[in-house]
């Protein structure tokens, strides 16, 4: 069945576009003459590609996983995870874009290591200079991005390949080449965190970071495949999808939530009860400027799917499953806020137009972008080996 | 009223389900099925309801929480105040971060062994229990389906038997209690 952007969704993604700009614009208008606006705008820039570009990336990690453990229950819902996945070039366009003007501008305030005079006065950032510096950040962005790209056009083209020649041969190559990817995935998801997001706490690290972040990307990836497929199902564009695929697809998000809130924990249990200085100044800043958001977001990104996502009912309910995936995905939003906000803008950051503006313009395009994709491909796939163990899936 | 047990054995597990539907649309009540490996889809089949073990271990892991709670409030905080991490301050709130490892842990410790044994007990198959599978090959290669007379009083037990037998069945075996 081909997919059709309905009306109500054009409408949808144009509203959250155009309210967006016009917010974005007063959030402009309003800050334009502040201090640290450069910062501000670009931080919002960083948080909302950097975001939505990680969900597009958990959805190409979740592909590879399939891939590679030869899973059969997902063929049903392959082509809602191939749409999400279809936002990496998009996101890797708005990344590149903020890494160059960032490069450009020295930091900008955000990537404080790249700009010589602080460098110039800081002992600690000198020693670390051999890996912070701007050249070989480009380098390892690029090998990043590069893969990611290579391997989302590779898993994608196959796929459509497959529906027209069938067979076996394009199954085993995407067997090899997600688990190649995975070992890919396992030391860049890694080091492109401590890279574009650790670094702005230039004089912080922690060795749990990379899992930390990966877990919320993971997290957020499965929250927008199972409330994508939840709509589709709903206008009636997935026939073969069941509950069951539902429920497992519902148990992907209580468990990664589980593994954040596990990795949340234990990263700041270990600092807390350590007490060194030189890493409780993190969690100072957060638990001193963002308290309630900061625990908040990870009351509402634990509590929230732990006990309204425990039972097997909840996760077979498509309304219950929407309104979590809802708020686990502002929850995420938060995190990743919270992240570069308290290291770039520290105690004056604020959420204004500007915020929301950005992040209804950015969640209006990955929209439209996710839909688009859908409309590309038919809805189920055609030759996949697994398909018939999919449709007759049962637990 | 005397009561005839008819274990019907079969040896593709395929076979008994589509004999169990047949039986089912018949009216028959199935009591039972033996299996060496859960059979997908007979539970709907022979009416067997939704398990209840997650709920109980919901009920175990929440008296474990309470257990590790209490238990390390009385012996770090209460009965012995510790100084736990170079923060002196005696207050279970304020430590609250060094006893969630153990509350997890004690948490988990006591819904997967709680859940454990109460599958153990409701399936009667602890340690030393008399079995309940009418013949030992059902933990091997075969499949065993269990019909009681008393359950199915609109049918005489030859009738009964009569029904077992054309669903595809190699031996039929009958028990009177």
């Amino acid at each position: 069945m081909e997919f059709k952007i309905s009306k109500k969704a054009k409408t949808f993604t144009l509203t959250l576009m155009v309210i967006g700009l016009l917010f974005t614009g007063i959030g402009i208008a309003m800050h334009s003459s502040d201090h640290h606006f450069a910062t501000r705008f670009l931080s919002n820039g960083l948080i909302n590609s950097l975001f939505f570009f990680s969900i597009g990336l958990g959805a190409l990690f979740f592909l590879a996983l399939q891939y590679a453990t030869e899973t059969g229950w997902y063929a049903a819902v392959k082509r809602v995870i191939e749409a999400v996945m279809g936002f990496i070039p998009y996101g890797i366009g708005f990344l590149l874009l903020i890494f160059i003007v960032l490069t450009i501008m020295d930091g900008a305030h955000i990537y404080t290591w790249m700009d010589p005079e602080v460098v110039a006065h800081d002992d600690i950032i000198k020693m670390k200079s051999t890996y912070l510096n701007k050249t070989f950040f480009w380098i390892r962005t690029v090998a990043y991005l590069g893969i990611y790209f290579w391997y989302w056009r590779g898993f994608r083209t196959r796929s459509l390949e497959e529906d027209k020649v069938g067979g076996t041969e394009i199954h085993f190559k995407n067997y090899k080449k997600g688990a190649v990817f995975l070992v890919f995935f396992a030391v860049f998801s890694s080091t492109s965190s401590w890279d574009w997001v650790m670094s702005i706490d230039v004089h912080w690290f922690s060795t749990l970071f990379g899992w930390y972040t990966f877990a919320g990307i993971w997290c957020s990836s499965m929250t927008v495949i199972v409330i994508l497929t939840l709509y589709l199902k709903k206008l009636g564009y997935l026939p073969k999808v069941n509950d069951n695929h539902i429920h497992d697809i519902g148990k992907w998000v209580f468990a990664t939530s589980f593994l954040w809130s596990y990795l949340w924990f234990s990263q700041y249990m270990l600092i807390w009860y350590a007490n060194l200085g030189e890493e409780v100044i993190y969690y100072m800043m957060r638990i001193e400027h963002y308290q309630v958001m900061y625990f908040g977001m990870f009351l509402v990104n634990m509590v929230f799917p732990m006990l309204l996502l425990m039972s097997r009912d909840a996760k077979r309910h498509a309304g219950t499953l929407t309104i979590i995936g809802v708020i686990i995905l502002i929850g995420h939003w938060s995190d990743v806020y919270i992240m570069v906000s308290a290291g770039s803008l520290g105690a004056g950051a604020s959420i204004g137009f500007l915020e929301i503006g950005m992040l209804m313009l950015m969640a209006g395009i990955f929209i439209r972008v996710i839909l688009n994709n859908l409309s590309k491909a038919p809805m189920t796939p055609i030759n996949h080996p697994f398909l018939d163990e999919s449709i007759h899936h049962e637990i | 009223m005397a009561d005839r047990i008819l274990y019907a054995m079969y040896d593709d597990e395929e076979i008994l389900k589509d004999g169990a539907k047949m039986l089912v649309a018949k009216g028959v009540k199935v009591e039972e099925v033996f299996s060496p490996f859960p059979i997908h889809g007979i539970d709907p089949i022979i009416g067997i309801e939704q398990t209840r073990l997650g709920i109980f271990s919901f009920i175990y892991g929440m008296i474990g929480l309470t257990l590790a709670t209490t238990g390390m409030w009385f012996f770090m905080i209460y009965d012995w105040p510790m100084n736990i991490g170079g923060k002196p301050s005696f207050s279970y709130l304020e430590n609250m971060m060094s006893f969630i490892p153990i509350t997890f842990e004690f948490t988990v410790l006591c819904a997967a062994h709680g859940m454990a044994i109460t599958y153990l007990i409701a399936n009667r198959t602890l340690p030393g229990m008399k079995s309940q599978n009418p013949d030992p090959r059902t933990t091997d290669d075969k499949f065993v389906m269990e019909c009681r007379t008393s359950q199915n009083t609109q049918f005489s037990a030859d009738e009964l038997e009569k029904m077992m037998k054309s669903t595809g069945i190699i031996e039929l075996e009958q028990k009177d209690i």
